[in-house]
């Protein structure tokens, strides 16, 4: 690790190694490992959101599955018309007695309309959640407690209200999404699936990428460090804090709506304040500064859950758990954060360190810690 | 409405609201005073019941004089033991305590699934607590008044109580104000601060122990009860204000009261999502809570 050239070139080009990897993976992949990957990344496409939202801006949201969900719900409404009959209602609804057609099940049967509100819909509540705790300046863990008690009140929502959305067993029984068979098992749907999540999930990275060097992205970066500063330089934190969450929720729906496509169901179980919370844990791991970081966490985090709890179902949570707290005692910036600091001599390390003292005007002891 | 159902829900209300005062007590006061973020903190309810639980066992039908000492000193322990390991390293990062203590809560969940099994377990209370007030006659004919429920609002009544003479009149009290107010100063001042983190953090820890032995008296208890309680009572803190008691009590009855109101009205998932909406509007006229914390300091989080 001589200079920051050099190390600029090897990162190149193990990003191109990975890439090209993955791009190839469905010629050497079983069946089974393709379709957990294409999972995984859709996920992935959360966490760029997370390293936006939590890496770069500090805000720390606990309720990502309610913008996942979002996402998810409103493709999942789409395959259900799409799989039911004309003039019938989805098989739950009949089940629970609903008579007609919710009102705001009705333009979802458009499909260019659902595929609109993947993206607009989740952006959007998280754009109105966002307005209403940052323009009143509710800060630090308060929004995390507010976005994890948001999600908890959606799920518990979904699960009460069976005959609108088919409660805790979700939607699902989908037959086709813009004319193709999702139930047909050839590898062509499945690989299919596969090279457009990843080719979604290259866009995003480099969409994250390019946003993250723009003014804007420096702002984040400023607001996460002194917030006030950027205040009293004549900046409205609110508004850059505002558009950050709607982005990182935009990114969420997403990654819910390819994950639906991918599982073939959503049910409020996949999108609760466990998986929620799971998400960041993962991000944490990798390094939420950082967009291969986020990504590159997140990956390798749902693969070992994958393989861990179908391996020894009991060890888990106490190995996620050890994880968690191991993650954050010993490897606050992640995995990603550890190879900075071997390549550059700290620097950064103290900068992203001082997002925490943000929450806190107890400077002095955090800069020993970070 | 039925007034007799009004006033039974609104009960109700108040018995949860008592359990989710004495779970938000211990969290007010870590978070006030350490901007510790204990997502654990559910756990210490869980595990006081399952204390009671043994307690039960062991003592047979009187065994309330039991499960309180236990239940009490032996989340207390854990709580220390807890501060001492693992949140002692994180102070001034709030947001990865919440991270690292919502480990250690899967961790605890798990151990408690393989040894006391993913069903709940029942507690049966003493035979002086069955039974019920009834109402005759008025407007409220018939409506009744469990003793266990009766039993749990005194419970958290005279703990609230004391906790609140513990803070304003005693030397431990001032010293927990002091660093409330003002870490350094306090410290500068002869103040043992990290002593009192760790006195703090244990009582508090106590305290969700002696929730749970209510809750056992309410309910069985069951793995997941101290994630179903959380959420809620770190609602109760930020609609209370950080570190207040005082506020926390009287956000745990808006809150208990609202979820009961709502319930009775709609269906308890519509509650859950009106309370929450409620919340926020709320947070829109008071940010920082009921009885938010003075200080001049411009980054208070």
């Amino acid at each position: 690790m001589t200079g920051g050239a050099m190390n600029r070139a090897t990162q190149t080009a193990l990003l191109l190694v990975a890439a090209a990897a993955l791009i190839a993976a469905p010629f050497y992949l079983g069946a089974y490992s393709l379709t957990l990957l294409g999972r995984v990344l859709a996920l992935s496409i959360a966490a760029l959101g997370i390293c936006v939202v939590w890496g770069r801006t500090g805000i720390l949201s606990l309720g990502q599955g309610l913008f996942f969900g979002l996402g998810g719900y409103a493709l999942a409404m789409h395959l259900k018309l799409a799989a039911t009959a004309k003039g019938e209602l989805p098989d739950f609804m009949v089940y629970n007695g609903v008579e007609s057609l919710p009102w705001f099940w009705k333009p979802f049967a458009s499909a260019p309309f659902a595929l609109a509100m993947v993206l607009i819909l989740p952006a959007l509540a998280a754009g109105l959640v966002a307005w209403l705790m940052f323009r009143r300046r509710i800060t630090g863990v308060y929004v995390s407690i507010i976005t994890q008690a948001l999600v908890l009140a959606f799920v518990t929502w979904l699960n009460g209200s069976q005959g609108l959305t088919s409660g805790t067993n979700g939607i699902t029984d989908f037959q086709t999404f813009l004319g193709i068979d999702l139930r047909s098992s050839g590898t062509g749907l499945t690989h299919g699936l596969y090279w457009v999540t990843l080719l979604i999930l290259g866009v995003c990275m480099a969409g994250t990428s390019w946003l993250l060097r723009t003014h804007f992205g420096s702002l984040l970066t400023a607001i996460q460090g002194n917030e006030n500063r950027v205040r009293f330089l004549g900046y409205n934190p609110a508004a850059y804090k505002i558009a950050a969450f709607a982005f990182g929720g935009l990114l969420s729906g997403l990654s819910g709506a390819l994950y639906t496509l991918h599982l073939g169901t959503i049910s409020p179980a996949m999108i609760g304040v466990t998986f929620s919370i799971e998400l960041v844990v993962w991000v944490a791991l990798g390094g939420r500064a950082s967009i291969v970081g986020a990504v590159g966490g997140m990956v390798a985090g749902q693969l070992a859950k994958d393989r861990i709890s179908s391996a020894v179902p009991d060890a888990w949570l106490y190995i996620m758990g050890a994880l968690f707290v191991l993650v954050v005692l010993v490897l606050p910036q992640g995995v990603a954060g550890l190879l900075n600091r071997r390549g550059s001599a700290g620097g950064s390390e103290v900068e992203a360190g001082a997002g925490h003292a943000a929450d806190l005007p107890r400077t002095s002891k955090t800069g020993e810690q970070a | 409405m039925d007034p007799v159902f009004l006033s039974g829900q609104l009960f109700t209300g108040l018995s949860v609201a008592s359990l989710l005062l004495l779970t938000a007590l211990g969290l007010a006061l870590s978070f006030g005073l350490m901007r510790v973020i204990n997502m654990a903190h559910g756990e210490f309810l869980m595990i006081g019941g399952y204390l009671t639980f043994i307690a039960a066992k062991v003592a047979g039908p009187g065994f309330l004089w039991l499960a309180f000492p236990l239940a009490f000193v032996g989340t207390a322990l854990l709580g220390a033991l807890l501060e001492a390991a693992v949140i002692r390293r994180l102070y001034g990062r709030p947001l990865d305590t919440l991270l690292a203590t919502w480990g250690i809560s899967l961790i605890l969940q798990q151990a408690a699934r393989q040894i006391f099994g993913s069903t709940g377990v029942p507690v049966t209370a003493p035979d002086w607590l069955n039974g019920a007030v009834t109402v005759h006659g008025g407007a409220l004919d018939g409506l009744t008044f469990p003793y266990v429920r009766l039993f749990v609002i005194v419970l958290a009544a005279l703990v609230l109580g004391g906790m609140w003479l513990l803070l304003s009149r005693s030397r431990f009290g001032m010293h927990v104000r002091a660093v409330n107010q003002n870490r350094e100063m306090a410290a500068a001042l002869g103040v043992n601060t990290r002593q009192l983190d760790l006195l703090v953090f244990s009582l508090g820890a106590g305290i969700a122990g002696i929730a749970g032995v209510g809750l056992a008296l309410l309910s069985p208890v069951n793995p997941a009860v101290g994630s179903a309680y959380i959420v809620n009572a770190f609602l109760v803190v930020v609609v209370g204000g950080v570190g207040s008691v005082l506020g926390a009590g009287a956000a745990a009855l808006l809150l208990g009261f609202t979820t009961a109101l709502a319930e009775g009205l709609t269906s308890s998932s519509l509650a859950q999502a009106i309370m929450l909406i409620l919340v926020v509007a709320f947070l829109q006229w008071k940010p920082r809570g009921l009885i938010p914390t003075r200080s001049r300091a411009l980054e208070d989080a």
